[in-house]
Parts: C-alpha cells; sequence; structure tokens
C-alpha cells in the first residue's frame, strides 16, 4: 500500500511517500502559491519513485496550505500530524516542539502519537523560523549559517519578542559593535525561551522530540535544553515529522471509508 | 433540517428597530442595557423598554480607538465606538442607560459615554461571599429605582415590580428550555442557530411576543428531533462555549467549530444558559426589589471574587450536555476571564477528565487561520483522531 502525506507550510512543502516500512520525501520552498506548491511536491514525489497517482490509495494534507489542496482525500492539523510523526521518528515521545515557520507548538501526547494537549503560539513571529529569518537577513546570512556562526559564543541580550522591534535591537547592537555570534547566540536563546515557556506552561515531557524546520538548528535546540533542563531528540528527518505523521493518518485512513468534508455553515450575518 | 421559524428570528432585529421607533412615537420609554447585571424587571415596571445595546461587531472599534487605548477588549472598544459613531438603533432611541462597575476598562469608558446620553452607573461588590454583598446591591437597586423615576417621570409600585418579574422569569424559562433542546444527542440545532435565537431575546421590543416565538421555534425542534433529525452527523464532538459574551458579529469560533466537525451545544458564556439559571423569587411575602438583588447577584462572572457559580455551573452542565470538550473564549485584554481560565480548565482537567481549551482573540478577522488551525487540532485530538 502507498500512502502519501502533504505538508505545505509558511516557507517549504514537504511530501512523504510511504510504502510499507519504507518511506521517501520531496522537500521544496512554497512559494506564493500553497496549491501549486503542493501539487508540484507531490508530482516531483510521484516521479522520483516511479509512480503515478493511481497507485496513491490515501493523500492527506497539511500545514497551513493544506485547505488550499483539492486533490487530497482528506486535510488534517499539523498538530496531530507533527504528533504521529514524531512518535513514529523517535518512538515513545509524550512531548513534541514543533517550530515551523510560521508557528511555533508544543504538543502533549500520550506515548504513542495521540494528541492529548497542545498550545500555540498567538499570531506573531516571535518564537518561529520566521523570526530566525528575518534575523539572518538583518546579519546579512543564510538562516542555515546561523548555528554554525554562534557556535560556542556567549549570547547578547535581546528582550525585544516582537520580530520588527527585535530586528531594530539587533541593528542597534551591530552598531554597538557587539559580535556576531554573540547576536545570534542571543536570537537562538530569545527563541528557546519563548517556546520554552509554552512548554512550561503545558506540563511536563520526559521524552521531548524537536520537530519541524528549526530543529535543524543546533543552537536553538541547545538553548532549549539549558531552558528546560530536559534533553530533546532530534533526528536529521525532524522536518518531516509532519508530513510522515500526514502519511500515517493516511494509511490509518485507507482502512476506513474516508469521512466525508467539513460541513460548511450558512447562517447570514 | 434548519427550523423556519429560524429565518424568522434571524430577521427579527430590524423589525425590532422598527418596532422601537413606533414605541417610541407612542411615548413609550427605552431604556438601553449593556451587561446582564442590569435589572431589566425595574424598566418594565418603569413602563420603559428594557433593550441590550450594540458591542458584538468589529466595524466600530476603529473609531473607538481615536479615544480609547487600543489594548482594551474588543467588547468595551465595539460598544463605545458604536454609540459615538450613531451605528447602533437602540443606544440612539434609549432615554436612559443602565451601566455597571463590572470590569475595570467598562467603568472608565461609561465616564467617557456620559457625554452622549443619561448613564446611571450601579456600583457591583467585588464578590459574593461577604455578609454585606446582597444589601449593598440591594441599595444600589434601590438608587436606580429612584434614578428611572426621576429620568422617566414615573413612580415604580411594588405591583408593576411583581408583574414585571414574573414576566422575566417567564423568558428566562422559555430560553432555558430552548437551550435544554441540546441536550440531545445529536444536537437538533446548530450552535449558530442557538446564539442567533438566544442573542436576539435582549432586543426583543415585546417579551410576550419575543416568549411566543421562541415556543414555536422549540415545537419545530421537537419535531426535527423526533424525526430523527439533525444537522450534525452522529459522533459528532460536542463543545460546551464558556468564558467572555459571543454574539452576532463575534462568532467567528462558533462559526469555525461548526465547520471543523463540532457542535456546540452548549453556551455557558453571558448571553447563555449562565443568565438563564437563576429565577427571581416570584414569592408574596418577599420585597420584590431585595428578591431580584438576589437573583441578580447570582450571575457567576468572572468579575467576581471568589467566583465559585462558574466551576459549579460547568461541572453541572459537562454532565447534562456530555460535552467532549470545553472552549474557554477570552477576548484580548479581558484581564477577568483571562486570569480565571487557569484556574477554569484546572477544575475541568481534575474533575471531568475531558479536554479544553483557550481561545484568546478579539473581533477581527486576522487570525481566522490560526484559530482554525487550533480548534481543528482541538476538534480532532476531542474525536480520538
Amino acid at each position: 500500500m502507498h500512502t502519501v502525506g502533504l505538508d505545505v507550510g509558511s516557507i517549504m512543502t514537504k511530501a512523504v511517500l510511504l510504502s510499507d516500512d519504507a518511506w521517501q520525501s520531496v522537500v521544496m520552498p512554497t512559494g506564493y502559491s500553497p496549491r501549486e506548491a503542493g501539487e508540484q511536491a507531490f508530482e516531483r514525489l510521484l516521479r522520483e519513485c516511479g509512480l503515478t497517482r493511481g497507485d496513491i490509495d490515501v493523500i492527506v494534507g497539511t500545514g497551513y496550505g493544506r485547505v488550499a489542496l483539492s486533490f487530497i482525500d482528506k486535510a488534517v492539523t499539523e498538530i496531530t500530524c507533527h504528533a504521529r510523526g514524531a512518535h513514529y521518528l523517535v518512538e515513545g515521545t509524550d512531548m513534541v516542539i514543533d517550530i515551523g515557520g510560521q508557528d511555533s507548538k508544543v504538543i502533549l501526547t500520550d506515548g504513542a502519537g495521540n494528541v492529548t494537549n497542545f498550545i500555540m503560539n498567538d499570531k506573531c513571529a516571535a518564537g518561529t523560523g520566521r523570526f530566525l529569518q528575518v534575523m539572518a537577513n538583518a546579519l546579512g546570512c543564510d538562516v542555515s549559517e546561523l548555528a554554525d556562526l554562534a557556535r560556542g559564543a556567549e549570547p547578547a541580550q535581546i528582550s525585544s519578542m516582537c520580530t520588527v522591534f527585535a530586528e531594530s535591537e539587533v541593528i542597534s547592537l551591530l552598531a554597538q559593535g557587539v559580535g556576531k555570534d554573540r547576536i545570534i547566540a542571543g536570537i537562538h536563546r530569545s527563541v528557546a525561551t519563548r517556546v520554552a515557556a509554552m512548554a512550561e506552561r503545558l506540563g511536563q515531557g520526559n521524552r521531548i522530540t524537536f520537530t519541524g524546520g528549526v530543529a535543524k538548528n543546533e543552537g536553538v535546540r541547545e538553548c532549549l535544553v539549558r531552558e528546560l533542563g530536559l534533553a530533546i531528540i532530534t533526528v536529521p528527518e525532524s522536518h518531516l515529522a509532519g508530513a510522515l505523521g500526514a502519511a500515517l493518518i493516511a494509511r490509518g485512513k485507507a482502512k476506513i471509508t474516508p469521512a466525508p468534508p467539513c460541513r460548511t455553515s450558512n447562517i447570514g450575518e | 433540517m434548519r427550523p423556519f421559524t429560524m429565518n424568522v428570528v434571524q430577521d427579527m432585529r430590524e423589525q425590532n428597530v422598527l418596532a422601537l421607533e413606533h414605541a417610541k412615537r407612542d411615548n413609550r420609554k427605552v431604556v438601553g442595557m449593556y451587561c446582564a447585571f442590569a435589572p431589566q424587571e425595574l424598566a418594565l415596571a418603569a413602563g420603559a423598554i428594557p433593550v441590550s445595546l450594540c458591542g458584538t461587531r468589529h466595524e466600530p472599534i476603529a473609531a473607538a480607538e481615536k479615544t480609547l487605548p487600543r489594548n482594551l477588549c474588543p467588547l468595551i472598544k465595539s460598544s463605545f465606538g458604536f454609540a459615538i459613531t450613531d451605528t447602533c438603533p437602540y443606544f440612539r432611541l434609549s432615554d436612559f442607560i443602565v451601566a455597571e462597575t463590572t470590569c475595570d476598562g467598562k467603568k472608565k469608558m461609561f465616564e467617557i459615554l456620559r457625554e452622549y446620553k443619561p448613564i446611571h452607573m450601579m456600583h457591583l461588590p467585588q464578590g459574593t461571599d461577604r455578609p454585606a454583598a446582597v444589601t449593598w446591591w440591594l441599595k444600589e437597586l434601590k438608587i436606580l429605582k429612584e434614578r428611572l423615576e426621576e429620568n422617566l417621570g414615573v413612580e415604580i409600585t411594588r405591583q408593576n415590580l411583581r408583574g414585571a418579574i414574573k414576566l422575566c422569569n417567564r423568558e428566562r424559562l422559555v430560553m432555558k428550555r430552548l437551550h435544554e433542546m441540546n441536550r440531545l444527542d445529536p444536537a437538533p440545532l446548530a450552535g449558530l442557530d442557538m446564539l442567533t435565537a438566544i442573542w436576539m431575546k435582549g432586543f426583543n421590543v415585546d417579551k410576550e411576543d419575543g416568549i411566543n416565538q421562541i415556543n414555536q421555534l422549540i415545537g419545530e425542534i421537537e419535531e426535527i428531533a423526533a424525526s430523527g433529525q439533525s444537522p450534525f452527523r452522529p459522533g459528532t464532538p460536542r463543545v460546551l462555549l464558556t468564558g467572555c459574551p459571543v454574539g452576532i458579529g463575534s462568532e467567528k469560533v462558533v462559526r469555525l467549530v461548526e465547520e471543523c466537525g463540532g457542535a456546540v451545544v452548549c453556551f455557558e458564556s453571558c448571553s447563555g444558559i449562565k443568565t438563564m439559571e437563576n429565577l427571581v423569587d416570584e414569592d408574596e411575602e418577599k420585597d420584590p426589589l431585595e428578591a431580584i438583588a438576589e437573583c441578580y447577584l447570582k450571575i457567576p462572572c468572572s468579575v467576581m471574587t471568589p467566583n465559585p457559580g462558574r466551576f459549579e455551573l460547568l461541572g453541572r452542565l459537562i454532565s447534562d450536555y456530555q460535552v467532549d470538550g470545553v472552549i474557554d473564549l477570552t477576548w484580548q485584554a479581558c484581564h477577568t476571564y483571562i486570569i480565571e481560565d487557569v484556574n477554569v480548565r484546572n477544575y475541568i482537567k481534575d474533575n471531568f477528565g475531558i479536554s479544553s481549551i483557550q481561545l484568546e482573540t478579539d473581533y477581527s478577522n486576522s487570525d481566522l487561520e490560526q484559530l482554525k488551525t487550533r480548534i481543528s487540532a482541538f476538534i480532532e485530538m476531542i474525536s480520538g483522531q
């Protein structure tokens, strides 16, 4: 059986094909059209795996762009998908910290991939991948270089949580001659502080898995460990947890008839 | 299947404005009220028409922010904005306005609103667990009675008060009966329709007409339920909504829950069952004002400290309505509800083992997608997906 999970995030689109115990993935930028990105990632995945649409039993979409996809069988939120995917990647995970492009979330699970509680940042970019991206731009480097650039540096104090204010703060730190490495370390700490507060509000995890694109940043992970005083696991596929979770949910759906789509209410103003 | 009466109920607002204009032409007085603590019986006993005032829409907020701080709850900003831009016909037609010292934001806003209409401010006690609380509130009712008499040029008699008490009790009972229709599983009435019907009650010019209409609606819902119909699929997760007041214009969370596969079967908030639960004592031996004071002070609003009534009520509703999850909706900058959320959700978790979520938002549509993700994930979680 083949199922596909498509995670259309605000920055990157991830597609995973799950065939029995093997899985393959495709990652590409979302760009301005979540619908096109979803379709292209799906087509590319099929091509790379030598399959056609007809070979796929169920497709589940997730991520903020899930609502834009017309060819999927079901849309499931990234919260449910990350919980499932994280459990698959790191068995026994009971807390997932997911930091993506525009959201950060902390999810508590029952240790078997099912959500029992969650918390999500509000509509602000503080503590998200976007925050890191804006700061990287201000510092003239790529977001993927941040962790290396900050290695071993004493974090500079960055007090603003707001992305816009933090950017001005970074610019004034640069003007004061504070080293780039210390500024980046400060940025990492800022993201970690914000997300650690969310985690502490939710409860305690014993096996914490860090997922989403930002999990690739070792600097943020180290700061989270320091803030929470707990071990945090990441795996090289952490950014694929959402798409993988979607493919796993799709596999579950294949055995039962897919539920009809959401009812739309029609009450006027 | 949607009850036909809902079409009528939905359009009542415009008709009510016309009815109110006619009543004004016939020299009837209108008393505007913002909050559930305002005792309608006194306005009725004064021969006036009590009406709710607008405050549940986003549109007038920009105008309000020219005067009020941005970091204030949308309900206060919307109420103020409607009033100063003359876009709430009920405010325009009001001869007198009853306000209360519920939260700090409201009481200071009312000080500014005084420029536009005669407003009387009732002082609420901080809580109900002090021996003097009811006595204090009774004194406040006496002051309000005098102010109404002065301003409307009438005398409020005990006999009129008793009549008003009976009428308002009948309205509470019929609204409660309507609300309790959704104890059935699956619920026979969509949450959005329920909200429309209970919210509209506040704008009724003639309470008797309103009671008849709700009775008609109940009759229709009974038929729908008897034939086994429901707007929801069997197994739809049942949600209780608690927290800040919600009305039409600020119904986005209710709408999203039902679009994402849930059913809002119980409204604990001010517009909902919270204000239908308690009746005013009709005992002829009792002083009617005292009976009114006792009843209104039982409203379990988060401005009260402590506020045990809300927990007791929530517990009862969770069981009676077989709820799968609770949403605590708090408007941004509504300190009392936002802070009380911590205790509310711990209470639910410890005593009922069901999931709950706090949603903090305002009246705008700027966070619709974010809310949708949270609400969908919550529905997925409580339906065990």
